[in-house]
């Protein structure tokens, strides 16, 4: 059960969106190409002579060409229907001396629901802000829908500045005489801006915009960045709005919500920008124990309709209930993944126990 | 009575002066405080470090000083550049409260929360974007009170024009006293300016309020 350390590893979606053979397929790809983090727990696969970090999966680089040409990756390269909506591999973050990652690797099906727990400090929410490029990441590769919004390549200087491109067989061909020599392909800002525009995040202190009334909220990202008309913006912030049950408040500001509506608010904003996947960071962590639960009715509602999410939570039960995998971190490396049914009643971890017993 | 009368109008005769000189001072030094303080925070770091110096220096020297130098200084140094006595009154307030303001916004643009940064970042915004909508809407309500303070300072600061013989509102009183061993026209001047400052303390007022809907 050891090579269970590595997220991806073993547990494809439990409620088997993708199609009868996809978990399984899914699964066996994301485990090979998964393991080689230098500092990683060294499962079986990881022994059998990893590929240099970043080069895992030979298919997926070569097609990996020019960012503008990265499409064709996703969806037309890697057949299965659940080809992974995330995947991030060896994923390092310092903030100066202090590593708050320390190789993560992570992989996220389509429909999957993603629960992530851990003590605090482990890195949880870092990880996910790695995710959406709040923050810059460290070191490591991290694609969302086959695209990469930051990518380890192999190669010193004699890669240089060509190496980006036509590089991508050559990465390959680099990668086996000198597997430590990595460096961080260069993406433009913008172009990591669009294909980050797969991803919805929300905060657990909602962020939301104070000058604006609950529909300008909503509305707001759908006229500056989908560049919708005035009606149509409105027309969707409305139904958005309806869809959380705030349509009653939509000419209400921020500061007279409660704390569960603002956080309502704060999907729906993100909603409106239809995301594939949504990001949660501890959404419920800054609410009153009463607000809680109808927060967690609309996350509930977009696992109904099969939203890929990924969520950073301390509601054990909610992680428990809804979610297909949970991810155990502590101190900035993933300990166990695995079914809630496994992980919370026989992890195989002795801290992942002595957690639970804190938190139950 | 006709006294009062004729003296308050020679002396509101120089308002006009004054509130020309505040008013042109505020429309160029606020947009190019706005502008300057985007250029500070930018991550551009020769704009930044130029901006730095040009506050410190014009905040770190008497108005005074830089009125003599707009007036008299520069023209020696570089010939083209000689004003009249007015242009060279409002040019130096310009660049003076333009330093202020500078500093102003950039604290309001520094006040407003990384969250909000990063809840634009999520929806997709750009830098521009993300100041244009999120930040510097925010920022103008937060430095309502700063500038209503700087624009009270602006209104007195104007009598130093006075050392260039700018008939305005100290002037002509000071004329006045000094014909008619009077000290009535420096009362008539006080009066002028705490009502002109009475109403920027109003105009300001409801600006502040109209803000407030959100808070």
């Amino acid at each position: 059960m050891s090579d269970q350390h590595v997220a991806g590893g073993g547990h494809g979606p439990a409620g088997g969106v993708g199609g009868a053979d996809a978990p399984g397929s899914y699964s066996a790809g994301g485990a090979g190409a998964g393991v080689p983090g230098p500092e990683g727990p060294a499962g079986p696969h990881g022994a059998t002579g990893a590929p240099a970090p970043g080069s895992g999966d030979p298919r997926g680089q070569a097609a990996a060409s020019e960012p503008a040409a990265a499409p064709a990756q996703g969806n037309g390269d890697t057949r299965s229907p659940a080809a992974p909506m995330i995947r991030a591999r060896n994923l390092h973050k310092s903030f100066g001396d202090l590593e708050v990652l320390k190789g993560v690797d992570l992989d996220v099906a389509p429909g999957e629901i993603v629960a992530i727990i851990g003590p605090s400090g482990s890195g949880k929410s870092t990880m996910l802000r790695c995710l959406i490029h709040l923050e810059e990441i460290t070191r490591g590769t991290v694609e969302i829908e086959g695209q990469a919004i930051a990518r380890e390549i192999a190669g010193g200087a004699e890669l240089g500045a060509g190496a980006r491109g036509r590089a991508g067989s050559r990465v390959v061909a680099h990668a086996a005489p000198a597997p430590t020599a990595t460096r961080q392909e260069h993406i433009p800002e913008a172009v990591i801006r669009r294909r980050c525009r797969k991803l919805g995040m929300v905060f657990q202190n909602f962020n939301l915009f104070p000058h604006k009334t609950a529909l300008g909220n909503v509305i707001e990202g759908l006229l500056v960045v989908a560049k919708l008309s005035k009606s149509e913006a409105i027309a969707r912030g409305e139904k958005m709005l309806a869809r959380v049950g705030l349509a009653d408040k939509r000419d209400v500001y921020p500061a007279y919500l409660s704390g569960g509506q603002k956080q309502r608010v704060a999907i729906a904003r993100m909603l409106a920008m239809e995301p594939d996947i949504m990001l949660f960071d501890e959404p419920t962590s800054a609410l009153d124990p009463e607000l809680v639960g109808e927060v967690l009715a609309v996350i509930k509602d977009l696992a109904r309709e099969q939203m890929t999410m990924v969520v950073v939570t301390h509601e054990m039960s909610f992680a428990r209930e809804l979610s297909d995998r949970v991810v155990f971190m502590d101190e900035g490396r993933i300990v166990e993944a695995a079914s809630p049914e496994k992980l919370f009643t026989n992890p195989d971890h002795p801290r992942i126990k002595a957690f639970l017993e804190k938190m139950l | 009575m006709e006294y009062l009368i004729d003296t308050t109008t020679y002396i509101l005769q120089g308002a006009g002066v004054t509130v020309r000189l505040f008013v042109l001072t505020l429309v160029f030094s606020l947009p190019l405080g706005f502008l300057g303080a985007v250029g500070k925070v930018s991550r551009r770091k020769s704009l930044s470090v130029t901006l730095g110096l040009y506050t410190s220096v014009v905040r770190g020297t008497p108005l005074l000083l830089q009125l003599f130098f707009v007036y008299y200084g520069l023209p020696l140094l570089i010939p083209v550049l000689r004003f009249d006595r007015f242009t060279a009154a409002v040019v130096t307030f310009i660049i003076n409260y333009a330093a202020y303001f500078v500093e102003i916004f950039r604290g309001g643009i520094q006040s407003i929360e990384r969250g909000q940064y990063e809840a634009a970042k999520v929806l997709g915004m750009n830098y521009r974007q993300t100041m244009v909508r999120i930040v510097l809407p925010q920022t103008l309500k937060r430095v309502l009170p700063p500038v209503s303070n700087e624009a009270i300072t602006l209104v007195k600061d104007t009598a130093l024009v006075v050392v260039l013989g700018i008939g305005e509102i100290l002037r002509n009183s000071k004329e006045v006293v000094s014909r008619d061993f009077t000290i009535t026209p420096f009362v008539i001047a006080g009066v002028i300016y705490l009502t002109l400052n009475y109403g920027l303390v109003w105009v300001f007022g409801r600006l502040e309020r109209r803000y407030q809907v959100y808070e």
